[in-house]
């Protein structure tokens, strides 16, 4: 027995940075919207509160914030000859659970892709040729510019406290920033973050090496600050427990704390939580959907909500799923290399060193979620040559600490033995004396990377879990190689007591350990219906009333962090459905 | 000969597999004694010994976690001994938990073994893999040296865990080794240095070893002040702020 409910103008799939940015846009334009979270509201003031907040076994290692894969999970394998096996408990990933959304356990690394990514496929065609981007690899331009997104970054960097020093103001370079940034109009909300001693020894050292520190721009208030919507944050504290962690100052950049309890105070906004949407519910034509079936996880009742327009805001691999769950727009078939909801599935890859440095003191567990210094000179930097190398896309490196609490974070080096007297005295040796370095580098979409629906494991709900296709390429193991060379020659110039060096992968994508929550792609955003699923205004093709928000509009995905787009694209979509969709309901660009 | 060892080496696990007692007598039977107001404050370890006892293990399972805290957390300048840190606590309850009953595990099949790179694939939760873990390495010790792993010598007790974490070792009837291993060191690590609230890092020690301030953290002025200098550490936990 399904019970229908009452016709609201829009209806939002899950309420974390997207979905209460767009709630809250839509809302205060008069529309009547309700938005459906499948997890609980947590209220910062008492459930993130000091000292119950600060237990790492209890959010980091058994996830308490996190999405519970007894209920629903993917299956996972590295290429189509495998059998899919269910990822049974999370770990490379980490998708967030609860109002909020992963915006509430983030970090805060807020970056601005620029048009090497939004016009990647033009841009390396035209400096080296169609040839030099593999058969196999299937990237697209973006259907979108860094100039129409830069009023949107901006207004989410305002929105979300970002602290950070401009590196390209309006064309003119500023000192201490990123030169290779592409200009924005103005400097960022807050200052930058005080530099921990990590960051201060890795800046010096790209220095020495000829590279462009930078420290990195994160949503972790570095003051006080009042945003342009009046949401109040706290200064951050460097407390050592950001990423997994709900923020007990209010300092870092959180729907939580911004965009939804603004929401939550017009009354043209309704939010139910422990609400799980099953599917999206489409007209007799299927021209059109026409609202969003889902249970109520408290009663297990089910509910269909009819809507004027279906804003797809959970996290990105859940949005693939509910498209798929849902029949709209053709699935992606890698044989046929037809459909596009599914494709370019996309991940990150990394590498790392660890420096051991006797005598110097770099207390981990001193550092904010951005706690690091970036360069960016194999990343976004285009005056760096691939051409030589092979490879499309880059990385960057960094230096500095995030969350390096002692369950997770114990550097001793290489060869020490696992337990016993040596392992002790390697452990209270060196948890101190040791910083990181890392690379962080961008995965290009590949045809046997995807999302399809799995044929025999299933959720709670009776329904086919997504599975999930994916492996590194050979051109991500020739700039694995490289990020490696680089990392290690800036180690090496530090003169550290001991260096794990790092090494670039070779393995296959493995589901343990824990390496990155930036899952992107499904349904790509771009110019034609024949390689995208969604217009540059994240608008289905298929049906014209429904738009698909979050980083699996990504078409590929780079080495930042992906949430500085997701925002900026969260209020770009915003003001397409206000200032144009709600005048003119219809497809934003002709097919 | 195994025989010959076990009768004589009549010990506490024969005692207790003999003994006519109920199972709480038994558990405390088996927890260290000690009399924490008796001992000198830098050696205090065990400080509850009252609401101790064990919720999931049984005794043979106790005895070989207690012997292998003991192991691989030998006391020495740095810190007490594994049992006296709480380790063995903090990994019975750990297995009575939910984490331990397989909460957040996904646990439909069907089930197959898959390659390494599909992560956790078996129909056990972590108690079950523990409690069949400890089995077949004790029998593999019994096997190979007479007794199970609590009545080895510190140089068969090495023996055995090189093997466990190099998969020399392979179980005749047991789970994937790898898999055992990577639990029970993982929840060792966490004994270790999870927040004392669990039962294990008893009076922070885990956290003093390696000079972790705890869950209070308010270091904005601290991390200028403290740059490239140690920072005073008396490490708080969320019991001390409760």
């Amino acid at each position: 027995m399904v019970t229908k409910l009452k016709e609201v103008d829009a209806v939002i799939v899950g309420l974390g940075w997207t979905g209460g940015i767009l709630g809250k846009e839509l809302s205060e334009a008069g529309l009547k919207v309700v938005a459906l979270e499948r997890g609980d509201l947590r209220v910062p003031a008492k459930d993130f509160a000091v000292p119950i907040v600060r237990d790492e076994l209890r959010f980091v290692v058994r996830h308490e914030l996190m999405q519970n894969t007894a209920r629903d999970t993917l299956t996972i394998r590295n290429n189509p000859s495998q059998e899919a096996l269910p990822m049974r408990r999370l770990g490379s990933f980490l998708p967030g659970d609860g109002v909020g959304g992963s915006a509430v356990h983030w970090s805060g690394h807020t970056w601005r892709w620029t048009d090497m990514e939004f016009r990647v496929r033009s841009m390396y065609e035209e400096r080296y040729g169609k040839n030099f981007i593999p058969a196999d690899m299937t990237i697209q331009d973006w259907g979108i510019t860094y100039a129409e997104l830069e009023p949107y970054y901006d207004r989410f960097e305002y929105t979300a406290a970002v602290s950070g020093k401009a590196g390209n103001i309006k064309g003119q370079i500023q000192a201490g920033g990123n030169p290779f940034e592409a200009p924005r109009a103005r400097e960022y909300a807050l200052p930058p973050l005080t530099p921990i001693q990590a960051s201060v020894m890795f800046t010096e050292a790209a220095k020495n090496n000829g590279y462009h520190p930078f420290p990195r721009p994160s949503a972790n208030a570095s003051q006080a600050y009042t945003n342009p919507d009046g949401a109040q944050y706290g200064a951050c504290q460097y407390c050592g427990y950001c990423q997994r962690f709900g923020c007990e100052a209010n300092a870092k950049g959180s729907p939580l704390t911004s965009v939804i309890p603004i929401a939550l105070r017009n009354p043209n906004f309704e939010l139910r939580t422990n609400s799980w949407a099953t599917k999206v519910l489409k007209d007799s034509d299927g021209k059109r959907v026409t609202g969003v079936a889902y249970t109520n996880l408290l009663s297990g009742e089910e509910f269909e909500q009819p809507a004027g327009m279906v804003l797809l805001c959970a996290y990105a691999i859940n949005n693939v799923h509910l498209m798929l769950l849902s029949g709209i727009g053709e699935p992606y078939d890698p044989v046929a290399q037809k459909g596009v909801i599914g494709k370019n599935y996309c991940y990150q890859t990394g590498t790392g060193a660890t420096l051991f440095f006797e005598g110097r003191y770099f207390n981990p567990f001193m550092s904010a979620g951005g706690s690091n210094a970036t360069i960016d000179d194999f990343n976004i930097n285009w005056d760096f040559d691939r051409g030589p190398h092979g490879f499309v896309g880059g990385y960057s490196v960094a230096g500095g600490f995030n969350s390096a609490l002692p369950i997770g974070y114990r550097p001793v080096p290489r060869g020490t033995p696992q337990w016993g007297k040596a392992w002790k005295a390697a452990t209270a040796k060196w948890y101190q004396t040791a910083m990181n370095i890392g690379a962080s580098g961008s995965v290009m979409a590949n045809r046997y990377n995807y999302y399809d629906l799995d044929p025999t494991y299933r959720n709670a709900f009776g329904l086919p879990l997504m599975r999930m296709t994916f492996d590194y390429k050979a051109n991500e193991h020739k700039m694995g190689e490289h990020a490696a060379r680089t990392v290690n020659a800036i180690a090496r110039s530090m003169n550290p007591t001991h260096l794990n060096e790092a090494v670039a992968r070779t393995l296959p994508w493995t589901v343990v350990p824990y390496q990155s929550t930036h899952n992107t792609g499904g349904t790509p955003m771009g110019t034609n219906p024949k390689d995208s699923a969604l217009n540059k205004y994240l608008q289905s093709w298929d049906c014209h009333n429904l738009f698909v928000v979050g980083a699996n509009v990504f078409p590929h995905n780079a080495s930042y962090n992906p949430t500085g787009p997701v925002g900026a694209l969260a209020y770009w979509t915003a003001d397409a459905i206000k200032n144009r969709y709600v005048k003119n309901p219809g497809p934003l660009v002709p097919a | 000969m195994s025989e010959q060892d076990s009768s004589r080496d009549f010990g506490r696990r024969d005692f207790l597999k003999g003994a006519v007692v109920g199972g709480a007598a038994a558990a405390t039977v088996s927890l260290p004694q000690s009399a924490p107001a008796q001992q000198p404050a830098a050696a205090a370890a065990a400080t509850t010994p009252a609401s101790e006892g064990y919720s999931f293990l049984n005794l043979e399972e106790a005895a070989f976690v207690e012997a292998l805290v003991d192991h691989m957390v030998p006391a020495d300048n740095l810190t007490p001994k594994g049992t006296d840190m709480g380790l063995n606590i903090f990994i019975d309850r750990a297995l009575s938990s939910g984490w331990g009953k397989g909460e957040r595990l996904y646990m439909q099949g069907p089930w197959k073994l898959g390659v390494p790179s599909q992560g956790y694939q078996l129909p056990l939760t972590p108690a079950q893999l523990y409690r069949a873990g400890i089995e077949a390495t004790n029998a593999h010790c019994v096997k190979t040296y007479g007794k199970p792993f609590d009545r080895l010598d510190e140089k068969q007790r090495e023996e055995v865990l090189v093997g466990l974490s190099t998969a020399k070792i392979t179980f005749d009837n047991g789970p994937p080794v790898r898999v055992f291993w990577t639990t029970l060191y993982q929840t060792v690590m966490e004994g270790m240095f999870a927040d004392p609230i669990y039962g294990g890092n008893r009076n922070k020690a885990g956290w003093k070893m390696i000079g972790f301030p705890g869950v209070i953290a308010v270091h904005r002025e601290n991390v200028a002040k403290y740059r490239d200098r140690p920072y005073p550490a008396d490490p708080i936990s969320i019991a001390d702020m409760s």
